[in-house]
């Protein structure tokens, strides 16, 4: 379903993924795992053709984002590490605004959009304005509009951050459920290592922009002699701190806190 | 057409929905009305030029369409910081499509602002012409919609970040505004100013809003309306392309 080779990307001196090639099966549910900085969203961007590789070669379905940018697009859906809803409409209508723009016909639209908000617990309030949701809540709907056009790929960029158990319990329960259902592949990032452990049968951890292992929750145990999944990350990826430069999205992120906290 | 066609909707949901900032919109308009029409009316007079508030309405009514137009385009940056951008750049939807809904609508948005302040102007005193120059008025007015719009697109789709909002206001939005001859008339200015006013596309939708609404233009409507369908069609390009480079 995603193919990837020799995959690199630099930014002026900095290189922020090396060289990286995996491959992701249909229908699996694939982990990438890395400490902040690693290079996990970079990678996400250019496989959703958001940014264009510095050089290397992916294959969605068969079809390179570069070329075939707008048939590589209706193919997948995503959930961005940002909230990426409109704050000022309704639920339904985010839902709608997407259908749309994917060219789902109206009949369709209509019924999916009721499955899937009856699915995710957020048909009751279909018709209130998002501002007014809580995080766990438009996370939710930005999951359920991900999965609307029936896509082949699903990309969930740590959609559980900052969420409570209770929500990310029931999030990667849905998310399971329409992964068996409608054969959907799922490509997530997190730093909840239990989730990764829980959730996904394939394992990539990348650190420093290169993939330093790739395998199944036990494999990467057996392979670091460790007894956890955390315990394997952390012997993979060493202890260190990374120091990340805050770009003006993270800036934006603290004055919505701060914002948030005054009112 | 569709994509069109939501993202238009989309812009006049959020306007309708927050009628406190419609309210605080014409804060602006009704204090150059106040202060310069009513604080500057008798020297106007004096110098033998008629009412001030005559001559200054058409100005104000096109400084509310600028900044409306204008900073429905630098809303761009908005909608990237708060992420809503992304979901309209990774849909399956020329980009072009996307920038011209949210254009369209964004100049829907300041042409409607533009009546309202027309409205207001005429609630304390200003007197058009005749009614049967409204069509030309409403065209003139969708024409300097359409150029601030796109030209908001421009800077909104090159700006990082909010921070430069206080720059693009008063080194961009004031000098165009102060410099169109919103305030004075065109005729007989020193060498540079006369430059650039003639220069300053702004001038020429503020010159053919006076044209269309009481009758005194100094270009001609005529030469107004081709300068601000040239400009804006530069500016859709510009900011058709501006948009198309953007990386997230």
């Amino acid at each position: 379903m995603i193919k990837v080779q020799n995959l690199s990307k630099r930014f002026g001196q900095f290189q922020a993924v090396k060289d990286i090639s995996f491959e992701v099966k249909p229908g699996e549910l694939f982990a990438f795992l890395g400490p902040n900085g690693a290079g996990k969203t970079t990678t996400i961007k250019m496989l959703t053709t958001l940014l264009t590789p510095t050089s290397g070669s992916i294959l969605i379905d068969g079809l390179d984002p570069a070329k075939n940018q707008n048939e590589v697009r209706s193919r997948f859906g995503i959930v961005f590490q940002d909230p990426s809803v409109d704050t000022e409409l309704t639920a339904y209508e985010n839902m709608e605004l997407h259908g749309v723009l994917y060219g789902v016909p109206r009949k369709v639209r209509v019924e999916r959009i009721e499955l899937l908000m009856k699915l995710f617990e957020l048909w009751d309030r279909k018709d209130q304005r998002m501002k007014i949701f809580s995080g766990g809540m438009r996370r939710r709907l930005e999951i359920a509009r991900g999965f609307l056009h029936t896509p082949k790929i699903l990309f969930l960029d740590e959609p559980t951050l900052g969420l409570d158990p209770q929500s990310r319990n029931q999030l990667w329960t849905h998310v399971k459920a329409l992964n068996e259902s409608e054969q959907v592949t799922v490509f997530l990032t997190t730093h909840y290592m239990d989730e990764a452990e829980r959730v996904a049968q394939r394992i990539a951890v990348i650190d420093h922009g290169a993939i330093v292992a790739l395998g199944s929750a036990r494999e990467l145990m057996d392979q670091t002699n460790t007894s956890s999944l955390e315990g394997a990350f952390l012997a993979l990826t060493g202890s260190a701190i990374r120091e990340e430069q805050a770009g003006s999205a993270d800036q934006m992120r603290q004055f919505m806190r701060a914002w948030s906290n005054k009112r | 057409m569709k994509v069109i066609y939501i993202l238009w909707l989309r812009a006049l949901k959020h306007y309708v929905r927050s009628p406190a900032q419609i309210v605080a919109s014409f804060g602006q308009p009704l204090l150059y009305l106040l202060a310069l029409g009513f604080g500057l009316g008798p020297v106007f007079e004096k110098a033998g030029q008629g009412s001030y508030l005559q001559f200054l309405a058409p100005g104000v009514i096109a400084v509310t369409v600028l900044f409306s137009g204008a900073f429905s385009g630098i809303g761009l940056l908005w909608d990237r910081q708060f992420g809503f951008l992304k979901e309209t750049l990774v849909a399956p939807v020329p980009r072009l499509h996307v920038m011209i809904g949210r254009t369209l609508g964004g100049a829907t948005v300041a042409t409607i602002q533009g009546l309202l302040v027309l409205i207001l102007c005429v609630i304390l005193g200003f007197r058009p012409g005749s009614l049967l120059a409204t069509p030309v008025f409403l065209l003139v007015m969708v024409l300097i919609a359409v150029v601030c719009c796109a030209f908001g697109t421009v800077i909104g789709s090159r700006m990082q970040s909010m921070q430069a909002y206080p720059l693009v206001m008063n080194f961009v939005m004031l000098p165009l505004f102060f410099l169109s001859g919103a305030l004075f008339p065109l005729q007989g200015l020193p060498g540079p100013l006369q430059a650039i006013t003639t220069l300053n596309p702004l001038s020429y939708g503020v010159d053919g809003l006076r044209g269309s609404l009481i009758g005194v233009s100094h270009f001609g409507l005529t030469w107004d309306m081709g300068v601000l369908a040239a400009v804006a069609a530069v500016f859709l390009v510009l900011g058709a392309w501006s948009f198309s480079k953007i990386e997230l």
